[in-house]
């Protein structure tokens, strides 16, 4: 029976240069955030990252470790405007896949699925067609005519999620009113890692929640890691809510100046 | 209350406010004239009764069902839903810009990004609220589409495409003309035609005659000042 515990460093020397990342979580909730920490010590570069973007956009951006972020927006939900994601755009210094945040679900469901392309209705008429001129269109083989994205599939080299609990085996619960995206992430890459605020006994999950609180199964997680307030400064109820003041602190203070205390934390 | 009354007639469906100014909106129309409206808590519970905006995560509500972000886009492209978005530029037929300024590919302000417009526009009806209302919100050409307008709407999906109001904070429009674009519907009380056809960076359709936007009752006011908005949220978005 595999144990799949491992540390932040284990999952982070895992990583390589140049890998698709993508990121559970929503916004400012539920972020990996000890794994990311992890991440800003080591010297990994050009990540393309996929997210509905939070702090661990900006924050890899704001460390020069991004090429390119494939998102459905970043935003720090209390604070709508992620303020390094927002320089790095402005100042050119990313590539940037910017969708309609359905399309990206839609994405990630191609990829877990082994399929080229999910048929899309978001996305023509807008923008996103003329900013993203990879992304091609199909017109539905059915009397209807309609013309629609080929969303293509969003594979992840790494997914990286937060959960509330998980088992040594890989299988993670989630205890508050919502998972995001988590399993669609993990489903959608090569390998997944999920930290825990605590990793429990299997059979101690029903202490707190019933079978269908375990949302991600262990067949999609590849290591586990025991991260005790492991999404701080984000929310990861019922554990806690985000913490506001350490967030309004990170989207005031310069990076180098934030990160030099946050990261001995 | 001009907000409030973009959702009358809605019926069942789920009303999706961004922003202070549409959530009170939203649980106000709930609470008075359009009881079957399903609106959320900004999480993922549906409420049977509102709770005041601005409430913390750990306040107390009465949920009747659960709507997490996962199930969100699959209400979205059911069309069981109808939206009111902000919009930092908005044009003559409703193409909305909320994703930066400047040219997209190195905006001179990056914003929100496209977020949820493109899809939104193509599945349900979607609404506006513009709280400055001015010729650098309402333009000729907004830099980035973001939420599809009625001249860009691809084949196949204008059976699900209605842009049906904007509200600002000086008038209501809407896009009941020939050609879809922007008619003034009424002026806010104290508010003169002639000043949001200034305030106005393309042609409005105005009408011979204007109304004036319907005034709170009693019973709306009460609602907002004591149990929806009872911390004034509304003043930080909106004055007077």
């Amino acid at each position: 029976m595999a144990d799949k515990r491992l540390s932040e460093a284990d999952v982070v020397s895992e990583l390589r240069n140049g890998m698709t990342v993508g990121f559970g979580g929503w916004g400012s909730r539920r972020k990996p955030m000890s794994i990311v920490k992890e991440i800003l010590r080591s010297d990994l570069r050009d990540l393309t990252l996929v997210a509905y973007g939070g702090p661990e956009v900006g924050m890899l951006c704001a460390a020069g470790k991004v090429k390119k972020v494939v998102y459905g927006f970043v935003s720090l939900d209390t604070i709508p405007l992620e303020p390094h994601f927002r320089a790095a755009r402005q100042n050119g210094t990313i590539e940037a896949m910017e969708l309609d945040e359905g399309m990206l679900q839609w994405g990630l469901r191609a990829a877990a699925y082994r399929l080229p392309f999910l048929p899309c209705r978001a996305g023509p008429g807008s923008s996103v067609m003329e900013n993203t001129p990879e992304l091609r269109t199909v017109t539905s083989p059915y009397d209807d005519g309609e013309e629609l994205v080929a969303m293509p599939a969003l594979h992840l080299d790494v997914a990286l999620c937060h959960a509330n609990r998980a088992d040594a085996r890989g299988n993670a619960q989630y205890l508050g009113v919502d998972w995001y995206f988590d399993d669609w992430f993990c489903m959608a890459a090569e390998r997944a890692f999920v930290s825990a605020e605590k990793v429990v006994a299997t059979d101690d999950f029903w202490a707190e929640g019933t079978p269908e609180t375990v949302k991600i199964p262990r067949m999609h997680v590849t290591g586990v890691v025991e991260a005790p307030g492991g999404a701080r400064f984000t929310s990861n109820p019922p554990d806690y809510q985000r913490d506001e003041q350490l967030q309004k602190q990170y989207a005031t203070t310069p990076w180098d100046e934030f990160a030099d205390e946050w990261l001995n934390s | 209350m001009a907000c409030a009354e973009a959702w009358r007639g809605d019926g069942e469906i789920v009303a999706s406010p961004i922003g202070t100014i549409p959530m009170i909106a939203v649980r106000l129309a709930a609470s008075t004239f359009e009881p079957d409206l399903l609106y959320t808590d900004g999480d993922a519970l549906l409420l049977q009764e509102p709770i005041r905006v601005g409430a913390s995560p750990d306040e107390p509500r009465r949920p009747e069902a659960w709507l997490p972000f996962g199930k969100f886009f699959d209400v979205v492209w059911s069309g069981k839903r109808h939206v009111m978005m902000g919009a930092t530029q908005i044009d003559r037929f409703g193409n909305q810009n909320i994703a930066c300024i400047g040219p997209w590919a190195r905006p001179k302000a990056m914003l929100l990004g496209v977020r949820g417009g493109p899809g939104n526009t193509l599945n349900h009806p979607t609404s506006y609220w513009v709280p400055n209302h001015s010729t650098r919100a309402l333009v000729e050409k907004v830099d980035c589409v973001s939420g599809v307008g009625w001249d860009r709407v691809p084949k196949g999906a204008e059976r699900f495409h209605e842009i049906r109001r904007v509200v600002s904070n000086l008038a209501v429009m809407d896009f009941e003309t020939p050609q879809h674009s922007m008619r003034l519907r009424s002026v806010h009380p104290g508010v003169t035609v002639d000043e949001v056809v200034e305030a106005t960076g393309f042609d409005l359709v105005v009408p011979a005659d204007v109304p004036d936007s319907r005034l709170p009752t009693d019973e709306e006011l009460r609602l907002i000042r004591d149990v929806i908005d009872p911390d004034d949220l509304r003043s930080t978005e909106v004055t007077g």
